[in-house]
């Protein structure tokens, strides 16, 4: 197979920027991933020619957007191998699908006394909507911890899945570490004892092939702003039992079946879950980003981008000065490193100078940072269209901000 | 003693000398040395500024009428920055402190190229130095006018 990855990087026209006069080297995917010209196209003909609200009137634009739309919905399924097309929930983000999850499955399920387990490696918005659901309700947020080389202790599950567990949220692939987590052994485990499991998949949806029917999740979320598509939108995807059984998150319209002032009924999946003019061109965009991906192949991707975060974890492996998180036999597209006797902002501070995008800080995952008793890492997260010669300059400008500050 | 305006003009010179970004970094890692330090007990968390990517300690002290700053940073170019301040504000009276156009950090292109984030750190570090100046001037106040 030839992964040509320079035609790849024509399709993103940010990407040939100078900045302050060196070429941008972007590696801070982990945070947004930059958008090809197919999609903003396709953003841009939208706003200039198409646009309508839809599921509201019969007017040729808003039939039209509509058909789009719900088209949109299909190739999210596809791209997830989900079992129906209103399994997919579109949704802000990660972020509000995991604030919606936690909102109605809290209402409908939890008691005072009941658990939540999540891992000591979840981003934060894995944590805080549970933490608020568990303050309501009387709940105990309880953590599967991991070793140092940043690897799940899933033989600890046994002890940690009780009969007071309502659910497991697991994050796929850790946003701080790269960890690619065992969620299929996860999601096993706890359906014998009958607990569904949310995968937060905001960091594993861009760099691997997801069959959520295979995976056998009950819960799926991401941002489609980390791949390659436009911010504001991402997807929930849930399965249809669940999302039958769940009380909707946000009231208004379009969710509704009848509304009168003693009682509403609720509209039928997936629009029980979509309250008022969703973001309709950002789930379109959305779709463009995901047939640009497929077009590519999520496995080409993938095997690239493993082959040049091999390449990476080389290069830094090679500097004593450097200290990597995470070692984990299975990662994906995420370098977390200090440098010896370099505070992570100013190594930042520098980088950026010369051209680097980089990530510093504790990456929303503060018990991470915790766990290895660190201020922050600096973070180089990688994409499609990252290059060998990309991550030479980053070991050359990490030697460079050793030898200004050590 | 220089007025405020002198010194942040003698700064804006020093650091036009420098073309290149990595040699502006390079300087302010220098001057970092310079920075008066906090006594280790001081660094405590009320003397800890929120809304900073790394941490920083501040310490204002007033004796004979003019508030003098010590601090710490846990990275290198915070480090540099607050000398700066320090550099500029430290030695003058409250309401001096209280009342300074700081436009050198602007002039610098010190405030530009600091994120939101960072800037909000060099802000919240101005905002406390600011504070302790209007609590010695109120302190002040009410001694001159109780004697």
């Amino acid at each position: 197979m030839n992964y040509d990855v320079h035609k790849i990087r024509r399709d993103f026209p940010i990407l040939k920027q100078l900045v302050y006069n060196k070429p941008l080297v972007y590696l801070d995917n982990g945070a947004t991933t930059q958008k090809p010209l197919q999609v903003i196209d396709c953003i841009n003909e939208y706003h200039t020619s198409k646009n309508s609200s839809i599921h509201r009137a019969v007017h040729y634009l808003s039939e039209m957007a509509t058909e789009d739309y719900e088209e949109a919905r299909k190739t999210v399924r596809a791209f997830l191998n989900a079992a129906h097309p209103h399994e997919i929930i579109f949704t802000a983000g990660t972020t509000a699908a995991i604030n919606g999850l936690a909102l109605a499955f809290g209402e409908r399920y939890v008691k005072p006394g009941d658990e939540i387990l999540v891992t000591e490696m979840e981003h934060h918005a894995n944590i805080v909507p549970w933490q608020m659901m568990c303050e309501r309700k009387g709940a105990r947020l309880m953590v599967i911890p991991f070793t140092d080389d940043g690897v799940l202790e899933t033989d600890r599950l046994d002890d940690l899945i009780t009969s007071r567990t309502r659910l497991i949220g697991v994050i796929h692939v850790s946003n701080a570490l790269g960890t690619i987590n065992p969620v299929e052994k996860i999601i096993e485990k706890a359906h014998k004892s009958g607990i569904p499991v949310l995968v937060d998949g905001a960091q594993s949806v861009q760099h691997c092939a997801i069959d959520v029917q295979k995976m056998d999740c009950d819960f799926y979320v991401f941002s489609g702003h980390k791949i390659y598509g436009p911010t504001g939108i991402g997807v929930f995807y849930g399965k249809e039992k669940w999302l039958t059984e769940l009380p909707p998150f946000q009231g208004g319209g379009e969710m509704v079946d009848v509304v009168t002032f003693e009682k509403t009924t609720y509209n039928t999946l997936p629009f029980k879950f979509e309250a008022g003019t969703t973001n309709y061109i950002g789930a379109i965009g959305l779709a463009k980003a995901l047939d640009y991906v497929s077009a590519i192949g999520i496995d080409n991707i993938a095997r690239h981008e493993h082959e040049i975060l091999d390449y990476g974890t080389g290069l830094l492996g090679d500097l004593d000065f450097i200290r990597l998180y995470g070692k984990s036999d299975k990662r994906s597209s995420i370098l977390s490193f200090d440098i010896r006797g370099v505070h992570p902002y100013d190594a930042g501070m520098i980088m950026d100078k010369m051209g680097l995008a980089v990530r510093t800080g504790t990456h929303c995952a503060q018990t991470v940072m915790k766990h290895y008793g660190i201020e922050g890492t600096i973070r180089a997260s990688l994409a499609m269209y990252n290059t060998r010669e990309e991550l030479d300059i980053l070991a050359d400008s990490v030697k460079k901000v050793y030898a200004m500050f050590a | 003693m220089k007025s405020i305006r002198e010194i942040q003009e003698e700064i804006v010179d020093e650091f036009e000398l420098y073309d290149d970004w990595m040699d502006k970094y390079n300087y302010l890692i220098g001057l970092s040395k310079d920075l008066p330090l906090i006594d280790p007990r001081l660094k405590t968390n009320d003397n800890l500024i929120n809304g900073c990517q790394s941490k920083v300690w501040l310490n204002a002290e007033f004796r004979n009428g003019v508030i003098n700053f010590s601090a710490d940073s846990d990275a290198i170019i915070t480090k540099g920055i607050i000398s700066l301040l320090v550099r500029v504000l430290s030695g003058r009276d409250p309401a001096e402190v209280m009342n300074a156009d700081l436009w050198f950090i602007d002039r610098i292109g010190l405030h530009q190229n600091l994120s939101p984030t960072r800037s909000n750190g060099l802000l919240a570090m101005i905002k406390q130095m600011r504070l302790y100046a209007l609590a010695y001037y109120t302190r002040n106040k009410k001694v001159t006018s109780s004697k």
